[in-house]
């Protein structure tokens, strides 16, 4: 701690910081742009110039950039100076010179940086009257807009793109007046976190594409604390809603999960919420084939009581992308008995398998800022980047943070970016992957190796051994291998606090065991170090702690006629099983009714289909992968434009089917109530009660404001409809309001924030005012509570039986490799994500292609027991020879190490 | 008692017949609808949407209209042309609401939104005063006769490149190595 002297005031302050952050986090008002939180300073913009005194006697001073001087002790400053102030005006005039007259048509407008700065330092009027530099505009791909005319070179986007999310394809060309920030030709920006240059840019530069050009002002939109659904590492986010759709995903602030950055799945993922063919009304279906009619709520609920009720056996089938509240209200509707996770049986093993290493491994679950904090890691079997991008970025954090170890051996203070950056070189923290496929980390990786699955946990195996020789030794590994283990072990125990990551891209059992035996190995040699686990979905770890049967057991039973009816909740079978089989499942069934917000194959066999809230819709819990139980509340309520819909969350919809199953009269249901249930019947779970703020909470005798004060059009958004203005629609479920009305802003900190804003902060910077200081926690506590956490207790180590791999003469073991932009269920028929996502092809290695005489862009099939696949051959992906990889999202039924046989597509030749 | 009673008298008098001679005077008032009513030209009434010189629609979709106005009766959606022009895809005014204060028209950069001397909008049914787009475009600049947004604006618009707006230099060559 330090104190420093502002305008004859004293503050206590973090001494490492450098003055600018200092000044921030004590709530002080200070124009910057090149700066930022995640990225350090490096001086570029001459914004945040202070007068700086020697001493108490010093009455002169002199201007110095606070980003790039020490917060030391004794510090005296003055931000108020009036040659201070004055140099300030003049930096944003300069600033501004080329600055085009764009404003109005300008997708930053309303939540600016620059308009920001330029308000707060004052400068108001143009005195130049010259000409202005303009600037040839790229196409940036189908997420991000460039114009490059608006740009004040602050060189935050290539900070951002090239040193903290490791792209290469976006730089600065030119100097001087000449200087451009772009690509080297038109092309989409191939880094994952490319989106958030929107947020990035202090101007408008990169802005978001919006979804049919609908743009909508930051002012505008009604916003809602939510949890990102497109994977389970539970990035906080605020969709924002205007007219009936969502309009815009923004990062939301949360100190231990995302931070400052989200992956572009999550930021432009949300297009499936909007889809014209979404069900809005209750469907019903006489027979298989017939013709849908749509039913009032109570005509629904009343058909659907009456078939479940003549049914011998229902059936319910949870979701991994459904809320906690909904799969419990599911398993309480048809019994714990009946009751299935809705994953496969792979999925359900490696789900528990999960579950029970964060009990057992003494290596507790890191948060994503816990991540970075790491200085050696080892990834067993995943491809952070493609499964979980968001961890991926953390990951890569970890390996560069020996950066600052080696700074901070030479006195260099860790926020001196360019100087840090320049010592470190290419020095950085040991990364080892093993994974099928070349991954997007390989580049900072010290040791990445292609490898089949079940070679995968052998090594993860040789190292626990490596590392306590308890372990169980991995026989006849071959000897280069075994070296490599070796020099793992080795890295890990060099490390004050290694990481293992794995999780269950591959469906393998035997990887996790081996990141277990690694995880319990440093445990044993008392290393504080983490056991990150990935899982595939959003509530994937959620539903697991709520325990039930997989898809399979449900076929079972079904075709074994101890069952005929089935309840599917938020659940695209199809998609998950293989079609033939699910078919004759279905077939066999009497009632099948279905809850989704989604079109999908098995909502068109429904007998009954209940339309339900996505989560733009609809509150609920998750938890995420590092058992971080979170709520995401509704965004906007559907009937307010389309009074027709009758949208409900699935957990009312249950609720209430569950009465008209008993003929009892029940009132409605509240969000508090479902979620106190859950956790009454699930010990495990009892602290989501805790999660989030309850329905009763006020501040200051207010509701929360879900929109920005200066939301527009709330006397004429509907008047199309009646001009009369009804109510607007009121929330039990939570504590914020459908409306401007209600408590927003930093001044008495929530732990659930709607939106950023702060008086003069418009912009994503506005968060500055909520963390306790720059970068921290909220003050208001971060969101979340943590479920998982290792059990004391001895535990074995685990017998890995994996056999090396061999490769077969003509037969080649499958890999269903994830992929970030078309991998998951509902972001794929986001109609961005589509654009986004490349085009599938099976991957060989370069090797095996060349031994089969094929080209790339060749047309393959793979032929396996679940059917034919007929793609372009690819050889990009680096694959480990003896496979074939298959994209995941394709195909149901195919999974990782089976087994099958490649064909010219059209031709009968086998290769 | 008696004064009180002749000053009443008297004042009582002396109204009537000023009343009397009133009937003689210049009427002031306006045989409305029969006469037309002068308007001064900055009177605040009915809202239009006006085009630029070139008869292109004026109106950005900015949505500062919708943010100034106090009574929110402003709604609109933002669209885009092919040629690269915002534009409101739904412009909508509730009338019923509207308190004429002009704010929408002080803030709008373009000055497509403007204030016209016309109040003739009464309606029987109040549903009637939700104006659309259709209803508030005309065909005119309206009181500012020669404003082209685009012509400032740094955004190329098709037949407008970069560089070709007022006061704008030929977009920089980023391949050439002269200083």
């Amino acid at each position: 701690m330090a104190t420093i002297h502002v305008d004859g005031q004293a503050y206590r302050v973090d001494g490492d910081d450098n003055l600018l952050a200092a000044c921030l986090s004590l709530g002080l008002d200070l124009p910057y742009f090149c700066w930022h939180p995640a990225l350090g300073s490096v001086g570029a913009c001459r914004q945040c110039a202070v007068k700086q005194y020697r001493d108490a006697d010093d009455d002169q001073g002199s201007l110095v950039m606070a980003c790039m001087t020490p917060a030391a002790d004794g510090t005296r400053l003055s931000i108020d100076d009036a040659e201070a102030r004055a140099f300030r005006r003049g930096v944003i005039e300069w600033l501004m010179l080329n600055h085009p007259h764009d404003c109005p048509v300008c997708e930053e407008g309303g939540h600016c940086h620059l308009q920001d700065m330029t308000v707060m330092t004052g400068h108001a009027r143009r005195r130049y009257r010259f000409t202005k530099r303009t600037h040839r505009n790229q196409d940036l791909g189908p997420f991000l807009g460039h114009e490059m005319n608006r740009c004040i070179t602050c060189y935050r986007c290539v900070r951002f793109y090239r040193d903290h999310a490791g792209g290469e394809d976006l730089g600065a060309f030119g100097a001087g007046d000449n200087i451009y920030f772009g690509r080297h030709r038109d092309g989409v920006l191939e880094s994952p976190f490319a989106g958030n240059l929107s947020e990035v840019c202090p101007t408008g530069v990169f802005t978001d594409r919006p979804p049919d050009d609908h743009y909508t002002r930051k002012w505008d939109l009604q916003f809602a604390p939510s949890v990102c659904h497109q994977c389970a590492v539970g990035c906080n986010i605020s969709p924002g809603e205007r007219y009936g759709e969502l309009r815009r995903v923004e990062n939301r602030y949360h100190g231990e999960v995302n931070r400052f950055f989200l992956c572009d799945r999550g930021r432009y993922g949300y297009g499936y919420v909007n889809r014209d063919d979404r069900p809005r009304l209750p469907e019903w279906r006489e027979a298989p084939g017939a013709a849908t009619v749509t039913l009032e709520v109570d005509a629904a609920l009343d058909r659907a009581g009456d078939r479940l009720r003549s049914a011998r056996r229902v059936i319910g089938i949870g979701s991994p992308r459904a809320s906690l509240e909904s799969n419990h209200r599911l398993r309480e509707l048809v019994g714990a008995e009946h009751f299935s996770l809705g994953v496969t049986a792979v999925e359900a093993a490696c789900l528990a398998t999960m579950a029970r290493l964060q009990r057992e491994c003494g290596l507790p679950s890191p948060s994503l800022r816990e991540i970075e904090a790491h200085d050696a890691v080892l990834v067993l079997g995943e491809d952070p980047l493609q499964s979980a991008a968001r961890l991926g970025l953390s990951l890569r954090q970890a390996v560069l943070g020996r950066r600052e170890a080696l700074a901070a051996e030479r006195g260099i203070p860790a926020w001196n970016a360019e100087a840090v950056k320049t010592l470190a070189q290419d020095r950085r923290h040991p990364l080892f992957i093993a994974y099928p496929a070349a991954t997007g980390l390989d580049a900072i990786a010290a040791g990445h190796w292609a490898l089949a699955p079940d070679d995968i946990a052998r090594l993860g195996a040789a190292v626990a051994h490596a590392l306590d020789p308890a372990a169980p030794a991995v026989a006849t590994l071959d000897p280069s291998l075994a070296a490599e283990a070796r020099r793992i072990a080795a890295a890990l125990l060099a490390a004050e606090r290694p990481l293992v990551v794995s999780g269950d891209a591959l469906g393998s059992t035997a990887v996790l065991e081996a990141a277990g035996n690694v995880a319990r190995a440093l445990a044993r040699r008392a290393r504080p170090g983490g056991l990150g686990l990935i899982r595939a979905e959003t509530n994937s770890t959620g539903v697991a702690m709520l325990g039930g049967e997989p898809l399979e057991w449900a076929l079972d039973e079904i075709e074994a006629g101890r069952a005929d009816a089935l309840v599917v909740l938020e659940n695209d079978l199809h998609a998950r099983l293989p079609g033939e089989r699910l078919e004759r499942a279905l077939d066999a069934l009497t009632t099948l009714v279905v809850l989704d917000h989604q079109r999908t194959a098995v909502w068109a066999r429904a007998g009954i289909g209940l339309p339900a809230a996505s989560f733009a819709e609809g509150d609920g819990t998750l938890v995420s992968l590092e058992g971080r139980a979170q709520r995401f509340f509704q965004v906007f309520e559907p009937r307010v434009l389309r009074p027709e819909s009758r949208i409900r969350e699935s957990w009312r919809w249950l609720h209430a089917l569950q009465g008209t199953l008993q003929r009892r009269r029940v009132g409605d249901t509240r969000l508090d109530a479902e979620t106190r249930d859950c956790a009454r019947h699930h010990p495990a779970l009892s602290a989501i009660v805790e999660a989030a703020d309850h329905a009763d909470h006020r501040v200051q005798g207010l509701r929360q404001a879900r929109a920005p004060h200066r939301y527009s059009g709330r006397t004429a958004l509907r008047a199309h409809l009646a001009v009369g203005e009804p109510r607007p629609p009121q929330d039990p479920d939570s504590p914020f309001a459908f409306s401007m009305e209600g408590y927003a802003g930093p001044g008495r900190p929530q732990r659930e924030n709607a939106f950023a804003w702060a008086p003069g902060w418009n912009s994503p910077q506005a968060w500055n005012k909520f963390t306790d200081e720059v970068g921290g926690h909220l003050r208001g506590g971060d969101p979340g509570r943590r479920l998982l956490g290792p059990v004391p207790g001895g535990y074995a180590y685990a017998r890995i039986v994996a056999e090396g791999f061999v490769r077969r003469d003509g037969e080649w073991q499958l890999v269903v490799l994830p992929r970030l932009f078309g991998g998951e269920e509902t972001s794929r028929r986001a109609p961005m994500i589509a654009a986004r996502a490349a085009a599938p092809a099976l991957q060989l290695a370069a090797a095996d292609a060349a031994r089969l005489g094929l080209a790339e862009g060749d047309r393959l099939a793979l032929v396996t027991p679940v059917g034919r696949l007929s793609l372009p051959l690819s050889c990009s992906a680096g694959l480990a020879p003896g496979l074939v990889g298959v994209p995941a999202g394709l195909v149901p039924g195919l999974a990782t190490g089976q087994w099958g046989r490649l064909e010219p597509a059209g031709e009968g030749r086998r290769p | 008692m008696l004064m009180w009673l002749i000053k009443g008298t008297v004042s009582q008098l002396r109204t009537l017949y000023m009343i009397f001679l009133h009937g003689f005077r210049r009427r002031e008032t306006v045989q409305y609808p029969e006469e037309a009513v002068y308007l001064p030209p900055r009177y605040r009434g009915r809202i239009v949407l006006t085009r630029d010189p070139d008869g292109e629609e004026r109106c950005v979709a900015c949505n500062l209209c919708a943010v100034a106005c106090p009574v929110d009766c402003i709604a609109l959606q933002k669209g885009e042309k092919d040629d690269g022009r915002w534009y409101p895809e739904t412009f909508r005014i509730n009338f019923s609401r509207c308190i004429y204060c002009g704010m929408c028209e002080e803030a709008c950069p373009t000055s497509a939104i403007q204030l016209t001397p016309d109040f003739e909008m009464s309606e029987y049914r109040r549903q009637e005063l939700v104006y659309e787009k259709a209803d508030l475009l005309i065909d005119g600049p309206g009181k500012d006769h020669d404003y082209h947004f685009y012509k400032v604006a740094g955004l190329a618009i098709a037949g407008k490149g970069k560089g070709q707006a007022s006061d704008e230099r030929d977009p920089v060559d980023v391949r050439t190595l002269l200083p």
